[in-house]
C-alpha cells in the first residue's frame, strides 16, 4: 500500500467539524496511500496550500436541522467552495457528502434511509465512471467491497435531475442489488459536472487495510492522490 | 414555520406513525412528519417580517427540493 519512493506527496486538507469522527481514518488512509494529510479545523476561514480537499464522515452539529445543514455554513466551506471552483478535488464522504450536497456544491439531497434504521455493512457498489479523477484506479464497471453506515444516505433526486444525472453521466457509484437505504437509482456517488466534486455515502477510508476486511475503498482515495499528485506537476490554474 | 416533507416524497417517518396509528386501531389515512420552528421576532412590518420568514427558509430551515414549508404568525398575548 506504500508509495513508490520519491515521488511527490500531494497534499490533501482533511477537514474536522464538530462530530466528524471518520477524519482519523480519512488522514491515515491517505498517508498509507501516499499523501500528505493536512487536517484542517472547521473554523479556519483558509484552507492551507493543498491539492485536494475531504469532508470526511460523521455527524457534524449532531446532525441537527438535516445532516450537513449547518456544516455547510462553518466557516472553512467558502474556501472549500473556492477550491471547488478553482477546479481542484473536493471529495465528501457520508456526512461530507451531505454536506457538499446542502452547500449546493452537488445537486440532491441526502434524506433518512427508507427502512428507518441505520445500517453499518458491507456494501458492492459498481463503477459506472472509471474515468473521473476519483475512480481512475478503478475498472469501468468494476464492483467494490466499501462499508456503509448511515442514517441518512438516501440519495434523492427528483425527475429532472436525475433525468439530467443519467444523462451527464454523472452517477460514478450505484449500489449492487437492493440499496441499504433507498437511494433513487441506487445512486451510491455523483459528480459535480466539471468532475472535480465528489460526494459518496460508502467509505473507502474505512476499507484500505486487509486487516479489517475490503481494501476496495484504496481504488478511490489512491485515484484521489494519483490525481492530486499530478495536479502538482502542472502549473497553478487561475 | 412548518417544514415538512413536500406532497410526492416518500415520508418514512410518516408511513412508520401510519402504520403505528393503524397497529393502534384508529383510522387514519395518511401521515406526514414534519417540524416546527419557532422564532421569537420584535414587531415589525408584517410583509417585511414574512419575506425575511421565507428568505430563512429557502436559505437554511428547509430544503426547498425536499420540504415545503408554511409560516404562521402567532401573536404573544
Amino acid at each position: 500500500m506504500s508509495a513508490p519512493a520519491r515521488e511527490p506527496k500531494p497534499r490533501v486538507a482533511v477537514v474536522t467539524f464538530p462530530g466528524s469522527n471518520d477524519d482519523g481514518d480519512a488522514v491515515l488512509a491517505l498517508a498509507g496511500l501516499g499523501a500528505e494529510p493536512v487536517p484542517v479545523w472547521h473554523a479556519e476561514r483558509e484552507l492551507p496550500d493543498v491539492q485536494a480537499v475531504v469532508l470526511p464522515g460523521g455527524f457534524s452539529y449532531g446532525d441537527y436541522l438535516r445532516a450537513g445543514a449547518l456544516a455547510r455554513l462553518a466557516p472553512v466551506m467558502d474556501s472549500v467552495r473556492a477550491l471547488a471552483t478553482d477546479g481542484r478535488l473536493v471529495l465528501g464522504v457520508c456526512n461530507g457528502f451531505q454536506i457538499l450536497c446542502e452547500a449546493g456544491l452537488l445537486p440532491g439531497a441526502l434524506r433518512a434511509n427508507h427502512s428507518l434504521s441505520f445500517v453499518c455493512r458491507d456494501v458492492e457498489a459498481r463503477v459506472e465512471r472509471a474515468d473521473t479523477p476519483f475512480t481512475r484506479r478503478c475498472r469501468q464497471g468494476q464492483s467494490l467491497r466499501i462499508p456503509v453506515k448511515h442514517g441518512e444516505g438516501c440519495f434523492f433526486a427528483d425527475a429532472e435531475l436525475l433525468a439530467d444525472l443519467e444523462a451527464s453521466s454523472r452517477v460514478v457509484l450505484r449500489y449492487e442489488g437492493e440499496s441499504p437505504n433507498g437511494s433513487v437509482a441506487g445512486i451510491a456517488g455523483i459528480a459535480n459536472a466539471d468532475g472535480n466534486v465528489m460526494g459518496l455515502m460508502p467509505h473507502p477510508e474505512h476499507a484500505v487495510d486487509p486487516l479489517v476486511g475490503s481494501t476496495d475503498g484504496a481504488f478511490i482515495l489512491g485515484s484521489l492522490v494519483d490525481a492530486a499528485r499530478e495536479s502538482l506537476a502542472e502549473p497553478a490554474a487561475v | 414555520m412548518l417544514v415538512r416533507p413536500k406532497p410526492g416524497i416518500l415520508d418514512p417517518q410518516g408511513e412508520a406513525v401510519l402504520g403505528s396509528l393503524r397497529q393502534l386501531g384508529f383510522a387514519v389515512d395518511d401521515a406526514r412528519v414534519g417540524r416546527v420552528v419557532d422564532l421569537e421576532l420584535g414587531n415589525g412590518d408584517r410583509e417585511h417580517v414574512r419575506a425575511e420568514l421565507e428568505r430563512m427558509c429557502e436559505r437554511l430551515l428547509a430544503n426547498p427540493l425536499i420540504e415545503s414549508y408554511e409560516i404562521e404568525f402567532v401573536e404573544e398575548a
